[in-house]
C-alpha cells in the first residue's frame, strides 16, 4: 500500500531541481595558491563539513534547506561529510564562541590540506550581533584562516553556494 | 492572588499576557512552589539579576506557569553571600537555571544537590562573574582547563560513548555520555552550554530596537516566538500596546514560523528512519513556504519583521490570495504525505515505542511545549492564556499520550493543519489599521514579560529598563530549558542508533539555552 503511494508521489512530483548559481568570486577574502589541476578536480567532486561554532541556528536553517530538492547539491558535485578529514572545505557559522574555540581549532587542524574555509552569515564575518566579548570571539578569521565570507543573516542557501564554489574556482 | 490554600502577594500587571507580578522573602519561595505545583501549575524560567546599584543586592527571579498565566516572583537576596532556598526538589527543571544564575552571577541556590558548573566551561574563571554591573563585558580571559565530572556507571560490560561537541551531521554542538550496555542505553548524560556568547550581557544598554533584534537571535529557529515575546515585554514597560492589525501580523507570522519547523522536522523524521525521499517532499513544501515569506515579507525566515511597537511590514497586494492558496496546497500535500509515513511499516516499527516520556514522568519533570503535548500535558500559551488574537481565532490544541517518537510526530502533523486553518483566518478576518505605535520611552526601573507559544513550546521575555530608554536586564528563556533534562530518562533502554531519532523528534535548542 505504501509502495503504491509512494510512487504515486514520485510521479506527481517531478523535477523541482533548479540550475546551480555561479560563483560569486566578489566574497573571496584569501587567494590562496593552487593548482589549476587540483581546482579541476575539486570543482567537480567536492565535500564539505559544516562546523556550527556558536550561532544562533538560524545559518543552520539554511545549510538544511541547501540539501533540499531545489538546490540538487549532489547534482553538481558538492556533498557533506561527516567528518572533518574526509572535508575539502570547512563551512563555519557563528560568532565563535570561546567555548567552542579549540574545538573549532581541532576541526581545523583535522582536516586534510588543500582546504578551504567559508565563513556563513553577519556572525561568520564579523561577529553579528553578539560581537567580541568574554564569551564570543567574534568573526571566524578571528581563530581560523578565512578564504570566502558569505554575508546574511541568514545567508540564503544560493548565496551558501556562491561562496563554496568561490572558494574552489578561479 | 490566591495560587492553591495561601494568599500570596502578586499583583496583575497590563500588558498583552497575564502576569502577576510580586516579591516574596527567598525562604518563602519554596512554599510558593509547592501551592503552585499543588494547583497544576509548572516553574517556566528562574533567573538571577544585580541589583545593587538599585540599593539592593542581588535578585532570584521565578516565572511560573499557572492556570490564570504566568506568575513572576522576585526575591531580594542581599549583596553579600547571596543565596535562596533550592527550587528543584519541587521543580527538578530548576536545576540547570539554577545552576547557570550561579555561573552568571555567584548567587547560590542552598541545598541543591547538584552544584556542577553548568554554562561556564573555562572561558572565564571560576570567581568572575559575567552578569554582575562591575564585570566589563569585553574581559579577555586565557582560557583554563575544562574538566566536568560526569556520573559514572560502573560494572560488568558498562562502557561510555562520548559524542560532541562537534557533531557529524547539520546540528547544533553539545555533548552527550551515553553509558551503554551493548548496544542499550543504561544512562545519558548532557553537557551544553557550548554556544554560551554572552547573550545577557550583550542586551545591557541596548536600544528596545536592538534588544527585539538580538532577543530574535537566542534561537534563530524560533525567532518570531522570542521578537514577539521581547516585544510584548517592552510594551509592557512602555504601558503601550500595539496596534491591532500589528498583532494579527505577529501571529500570521508565528503560525508561518510554526509551521516551517513542523515540516522541516516531519521531513528529518523520515530521513532519520532511512526514508530519504519523505525528507525530500518535506523540504521541498518548507522551501516553497520560506520563498512565499520572502516574496511577501521580504525574509525567508521573517527575520526583524516584528519590531518595538507593531510590525515593520504589512500584507502586500494579493498575499491574502497566495497565502490562502498555499495553505491548501500545503495541507493536501501533508494529507498524502502522512498517509505515507502512517502506513509505510518501517517507519512506523521506528516511531512507535521509541525514546518515550509517559505523562506522569512529564508532569514530574515539567516537559512543555511541542513534546510536552505528545506527552498528555493539555499546556499551550495561545489556548490557557491567549493574547490577542489569539483571544479571537481560537486555536484547538494537539495533544497526545503515548508520548514516544510518534506521538511526537503525529502533533506535529496535527500543529501544521491547525496552523493552516489558522492563517486562513488570521488573513481573512484581520483588522485594517495601523501597523505601529511608536513606544514611549519606558521609565527607568519599568519592568515587562512578555510570554509566546513559539513551534517548540513556550517562549519567554523578561525585562528591566535603564536610563534613556535602554535595557537594563533582560532574560530570555527558551523552552529547551526544561526539555533537554528529560530527555535522558526519556532514552533509557533504547539502543544507541535511535538516539539520533529521539533527539531529532524533540528538536531542542542548544543555542536557546546555552545564551
Ligand atoms: S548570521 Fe544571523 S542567522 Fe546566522 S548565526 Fe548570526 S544571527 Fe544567526
Amino acid at each position: 500500500m505504501a509502495t503504491h503511494l509512494i510512487l504515486r508521489k514520485i510521479l506527481d512530483t517531478g523535477f523541482v531541481s533548479e540550475p546551480p548559481p555561479a560563483a560569486d568570486p566578489a566574497l573571496r577574502t584569501r587567494e590562496q595558491d593552487l593548482q589549476e589541476e587540483i581546482l579541476k578536480v575539486f570543482g567537480q567532486a567536492l565535500t564539505v563539513r559544516h562546523v556550527d561554532a556558536g550561532s544562533c541556528n538560524g545559518c543552520e536553517l539554511e545549510i538544511h534547506a541547501l540539501q533540499g530538492a531545489h538546490y540538487n547539491i549532489e547534482g553538481i558535485g558538492v556533498k557533506f561529510a561527516a567528518s572533518p578529514r574526509h572535508a575539502d572545505v570547512l563551512l563555519v557559522t557563528g560568532p565563535v564562541s570561546r567555548n567552542l574555540e579549540v574545538a573549532l581549532k581541532r576541526t581545523y587542524e583535522a582536516t586534510p590540506e588543500p582546504k578551504w574555509v567559508v565563513a556563513v552569515g553577519e556572525c561568520g564575518c564579523n561577529g553579528g550581533l553578539f560581537g567580541e566579548s568574554y564569551a564570543s570571539c567574534g568573526r571566524v578569521a578571528n581563530v581560523i584562516p578565512v578564504d570566502v565570507e558569505v554575508p546574511g543573516c541568514p545567508p540564503t542557501p544560493v548565496a551558501l553556494l556562491q561562496g563554496i564554489l568561490a572558494a574552489v574556482s578561479r | 492572588m490566591r495560587i492553591g490554600d495561601n494568599e500570596w502577594p502578586l499583583e496583575q500587571r497590563p500588558g498583552c499576557t497575564p502576569v502577576w507580578r510580586g516579591r516574596v522573602p527567598a525562604e518563602r519561595l519554596p512554599a510558593l512552589a509547592h501551592d503552585v505545583r499543588g494547583c497544576g501549575g509548572q516553574l517556566t524560567a528562574l533567573w538571577g539579576s544585580d541589583d545593587r546599584h538599585l540599593g539592593g543586592g542581588f535578585a532570584i527571579h521565578v516565572a511560573f506557569g499557572i492556570p490564570q498565566g504566568t506568575a513572576w516572583v522576585s526575591s531580594d537576596l542581599g549583596a553579600e553571600a547571596p543565596a535562596y532556598p533550592d527550587l528543584s526538589a519541587v521543580f527538578p527543571q530548576a536545576d540547570r537555571m539554577q545552576r547557570a544564575a550561579f555561573d552568571l552571577l555567584g548567587i547560590v541556590a542552598s541545598g541543591a544537590v547538584d552544584a556542577r558548573r553548568w554554562l561556564r566551561h573555562g572561558a572565564w574563571p571560576e570567581d568572575a562573574w559575567p552578569l554582575r554591573r562591575d564585570f566589563d563585558a569585553a574581559t579577555r580571559f586565557e582560557p583554563t582547563l575544562d574538566a566536568y565530572p560526569f556520573i559514572q556507571v560502573e560494572g560488568d560490560g558498562v562502557h561510555e560513548i562520548p559524542v560532541g561537541p562537534i557533531h557529524a551531521g547539520t546540528i547544533e554542538p553539545g555533548h552527550f555520555r551515553f553509558s551503554v550496555i551493548g548496544d542499550r542505553i543504561l544512562k545519558l548524560e548532557e553537557r551544553l552550554g557550548y554556544t554560551h556568547k554572552g547573550i545577557e550581557k550583550r542586551f545591557e544598554g541596548m536600544t528596545a530596537e536592538e534588544g527585539a533584534r538580538l532577543a530574535g537571535r537566542v534561537s534563530g529557529d524560533s525567532h518570531v516566538a522570542f521578537a514577539w515575546a521581547c516585544c510584548m515585554a517592552l510594551e509592557s514597560a512602555a504601558g503601550s500596546p500595539p496596534p491591532a492589525r500589528a498583532q494579527w501580523l505577529r501571529a500570521l507570522f508565528l503560525e508561518r514560523e510554526r509551521v516551517a519547523n513542523h515540516l522541516g522536522d516531519l521531513g528529518y523524521l523520515g530521513n532519520d528512519v532511512a526514508f530519504g525521499i519523505g525528507f525530500m517532499q518535506f523540504w521541498r513544501l518548507k522551501e516553497e513556504w520560506l520563498r512565499l515569506n520572502a516574496r511577501l515579507f521580504g525574509h525567508r525566515y521573517l527575520f526583524d519583521r516584528v519590531v518595538p511597537g507593531g510590525v515593520a511590514c504589512d500584507l502586500p497586494a494579493g498575499a491574502q490570495a497566495a497565502l490562502t492558496d498555499q495553505c491548501d496546497v500545503v495541507a493536501m500535500h501533508v494529507r498524502q504525505l502522512k498517509e505515507i509515513y502512517d502506513e509505510h511499516a518501517g517507519i512506523q516499527d521506528r516511531f512507535v515505542a521509541t525514546g518515550i516520556v509517559k505523562p506522569e514522568l512529564a508532569a514530574r519533570l515539567g516537559l512543555t511545549g511541542l513534546a510536552g503535548r505528545a506527552s498528555g500535558q493539555a499546556v499551550d500559551a495561545r489556548v490557557d492564556a491567549p493574547c490577542p488574537p489569539y483571544d479571537q481565532v481560537k486555536v484547538a490544541i494537539v495533544t497526545h499520550d503515548h508520548g514516544d517518537v510518534a506521538a511526537r510526530a503525529e502533533v506535529r502533523f496535527g500543529e501544521v493543519f491547525e496552523s493552516l486553518r489558522l492563517i486562513q483566518e488570521l488573513v481573512r478576518r484581520m483588522p485594517a489599521g495601523p501597523l505601529l505605535a511608536e513606544l514611549p520611552t519606558a521609565a527607568a526601573g519599568a519592568e515587562g514579560l512578555g510570554r509566546v507559544e513559539g513551534w517548540r513550546g513556550e517562549v519567554l521575555v523578561a525585562l528591566r529598563m535603564g536610563a534613556d530608554g535602554r535595557l537594563e536586564r533582560v532574560h530570555a528563556h527558551d523552552p529547551s530549558w526544561q526539555n533537554w533534562p528529560v530527555m535522558e530518562p526519556g532514552v533509557l533502554g533504547n539502543i544507541v542508533p535511535d538516539f539520533p531519532l529521539i533527539n531529532k523528534s524533540f528538536n531542542l535548542s542548544y543555542s536557546g539555552q546555552d545564551l
